[in-house]
């Protein structure tokens, strides 16, 4: 039974990735907690700040790491904003963790495809950061990251960074260019068309926005990629994290405890309908 | 099986007092029957009948012997398991920065309902599976359902809003209480559901039921659901309604449609709550509060830089959708019983059977 009071916690290392993105080392405090807190990359914990509120946040750190939980967050508004002010040594909570993650068992061997647009690609953090410490047993890895306006490019150094990796094919578009964008100008989904894919042996993992993701399957779907190797992590307003509470409900899953990474079959009638 | 003489009821009441129990059950209020704690059997409406329709509610004066001669108002048992608000835990930081966690203990005691109506014990078998949940039970509901004794009666009176024949959970209560009573005009047939009824039941001492009470209380049930005039299509429209997200008629409620949640409040399945954060004024303590939320606000679906159900049009679709369609996924069922309190609660009507046989007939507008 995932908790449904906080563990205690406390921030052990503070990272600032960009002007608005820092990452949180997290230390659960009991030690029995500790040793039981186990995890797949694509599950969440819901954080806690003091006074503030519980948000759902990644785990980007590796599953094998027992000494902290990193989460990568974004200031976006009111309890985000309050996380960014804590600093190494400060208190928070942690229930967690919650949710289906990526399915690490199916890639094995595999080549993979990530494919990200907009600005949430958190999800995805964590599976990148997983096969890059443990390159040799994946085959191809390749990132496609799209944002609407090249200044929405939040964690630029980081793309950077992994462009400059050879293991690593990593494109990015904005579908509206400014000077200083080296990159692709146009929809994230044309690149697929310079990518050699061997739909074969390649797993398919995106996040974003939902109409992207599905003109994405539509591009996928073209290259001859079943829809079965084809796996999303999907958002929506969440309170409890457990079941329970009922924000985040796609059509009749609850994103929380079902996904938040499905399966495109699982989803595929749901995907391209608005405010469903 | 036994009867119970009308002018007894009160000796059951002081039974289940001695075992224990607080007793709550239906009384006027603010002219509605509401469920609150009950003193003596003189609180019960006797001698009340409801006349409801969509968006409308009134109570008025009949036959004088009758407790039970009405359908149910607008409140179900999802408030006595499934608080309106409450804190589910509480954070304590000290002068340091250390933070404490504590789950605040459920405020329950035993609790005996008298006058449950067959569409809330079936209301109540559903929100079990919710908040029962193997993969995360909910401790406060749990403390609050284990408290529970229920009194049924069957309904002999169903308004004009009540559809639980066609979603087959009434008139009758099949399973799921204690104690069942069917009224007659002197007085009730009762009979045990479980063994903690059983023992209530035999310190009454009753005399047992004719032959002839009994095919009396069975008639009057069996008239109650032919008086049923609403009714679901079919008991599950779970494909219908997903083929059907892009129908026009969904436009055309939001055109009615209030979002005001008054619907998904008096339903007594529906279950979503909201979290807050509630930081004391001590400096010391912060309260995490849960109460109840809707799909009809604009909160519910909101994420960062978007509302994922904007418009009204999106939110009565979820709701209806939902209810009668994911219900089918998440628990097996449709999430409706058929009680009826959503239309007649709805401030302009909307009648969801009415709606429902749009869509069922193609989803073109009246
Ligand atoms: C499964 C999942 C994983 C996530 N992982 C990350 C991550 O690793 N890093 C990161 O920066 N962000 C992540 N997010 C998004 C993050 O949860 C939101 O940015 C955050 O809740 C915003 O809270 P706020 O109080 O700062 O913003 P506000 O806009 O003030 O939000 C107020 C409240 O709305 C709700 N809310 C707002 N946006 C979201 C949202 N996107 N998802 C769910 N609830 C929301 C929350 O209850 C929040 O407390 C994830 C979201 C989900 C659903
Ligand atoms: S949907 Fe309406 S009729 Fe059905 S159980 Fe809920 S309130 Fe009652
Ligand atoms: S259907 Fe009626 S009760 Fe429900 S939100 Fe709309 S106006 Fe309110
Ligand atoms: S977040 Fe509460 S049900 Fe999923």
């Amino acid at each position: 039974m995932s908790g449904q009071v906080p563990c205690r916690a406390r921030i052990v290392r503070r990272i600032q990735e960009s002007p608005t993105i820092f990452t949180l080392g997290i230390e659960l405090l009991e030690s029995n907690q500790r040793k039981r807190f186990s995890f797949t990359p694509g599950q969440f914990n819901m954080v806690y700040l003091y006074g503030a509120g519980e948000v759902p946040i990644s785990i980007v750190s590796d599953p094998e790491d027992e000494t902290m939980l990193d989460h990568t967050i974004r200031v976006v508004g009111r309890v985000t904003r309050g996380l960014a002010l804590l600093k190494e040594g400060d208190e928070a909570g942690i229930r967690g963790p919650f949710g289906r993650g990526w399915p690490l068992d199916a890639v094995h061997g595999k080549d993979v495809l990530i494919i990200t647009g907009g600005l949430g690609c958190a999800p995805v953090i964590s599976v990148i950061n997983y096969i890059l410490r443990r390159r040799a047993d994946y085959g191809r890895l390749t990132i496609l990251q799209g944002v609407k306006h090249s200044e929405d490019l939040i964690w630029r150094q980081r793309y950077e960074r992994w462009i400059e990796q050879p293991d690593i094919d990593v494109r990015l578009a904005a579908d509206v260019g400014t000077g200083n964008w080296p990159w692709y100008i146009g929809r994230v989904t044309a690149l697929l068309d310079g990518v050699e894919i061997d739909a074969q042996r390649t797993i398919v993992m995106m996040c974003g926005p939902e109409l992207m993701m599905a003109r994405a399957v539509g591009s996928l779907a073209s290259k001859g990629i079943p829809g079965g190797a084809i796996w999303m992590s999907m958002e929506r307003n969440m309170h409890c994290g457990n079941g329970l509470c009922g924000h985040c409900q796609l059509g009749p899953k609850f994103v929380c405890r079902e996904g938040p990474v499905f399966q495109y079959p699982e989803i595929e009638s749901l995907l391209a309908i608005r405010g469903v | 099986m036994a009867f119970l003489l009308h002018h007894q009821l009160q000796s059951l009441l002081d039974v289940l007092a001695g075992e224990g129990y607080q007793c709550v059950g239906p009384q006027v209020q603010d002219g509605a029957i509401v469920y609150a704690p009950l003193a003596s059997a003189a609180e019960l409406p006797r001698g009340y009948r409801d006349q409801q329709g969509p968006g409308e509610y009134r109570l008025v004066r009949e036959n004088p012997q009758r407790f039970f001669a009405w359908a149910n108002g607008p409140q179900a048992l999802k408030p006595l398991v499934f608080a309106p608000r409450e804190s589910a835990w509480q954070a304590r930081r000290e002068s340091g920065g250390a933070l404490s966690f504590a789950p605040v203990a459920p405020q329950s005691r035993p609790t005996a309902v008298i006058g449950v109506r067959a569409c809330d014990l079936a209301a109540l078998a559903l929100l079990d599976r919710h908040f029962l949940h193997e993969s995360s039970p909910d401790r406060y509901y749990a403390a609050r359902r284990d408290d529970l004794f229920l009194v049924a009666v069957n309904c002999t009176h169903p308004a004009a809003t009540c559809f639980c024949a066609s979603t087959g959970d009434g008139p009758d209560a099949t399973s799921g209480y204690d104690l069942v009573l069917s009224e007659l005009d002197d007085g009730f047939i009762i009979e045990a559901g479980s063994n903690a009824g059983q023992r209530a039941l035999a310190q009454l001492q009753l005399d047992t039921d004719s032959k002839a009470q009994r095919s009396t209380a069975a008639a009057a049930t069996a008239n109650a659901a032919q008086q049923q005039s609403r009714c679901v299509p079919s008991r599950n429209m779970r494909n219908l309604l997903f083929a059907n997200l892009e129908s026009p008629h969904w436009e055309e409620v939001a055109q009615r449609c209030l979002a005001c949640g008054n619907c998904t409040s008096v339903c007594p399945t529906c279950f979503c709550h909201a979290h807050r954060e509630e930081p004391a004024i001590d400096g010391v303590h912060s309260h995490h509060v849960r109460e109840w939320d809707s799909c009809f606000s604009q909160g519910h679906s909101y994420i960062h830089g978007l509302t994922v159900r904007s418009h009204t049009r999106e939110r009565y679709r979820k709701w209806l959708v939902h209810k009668f369609g994911g219900w089918h996924d998440q628990f097996g069922r449709s999430g409706c019983t058929g009680c009826g309190r959503c239309i007649t609660w709805c401030p302009v009507g909307i009648d969801v059977t009415a709606e429902l046989a749009v869509l069922n007939a193609g989803g073109q507008g009246k």
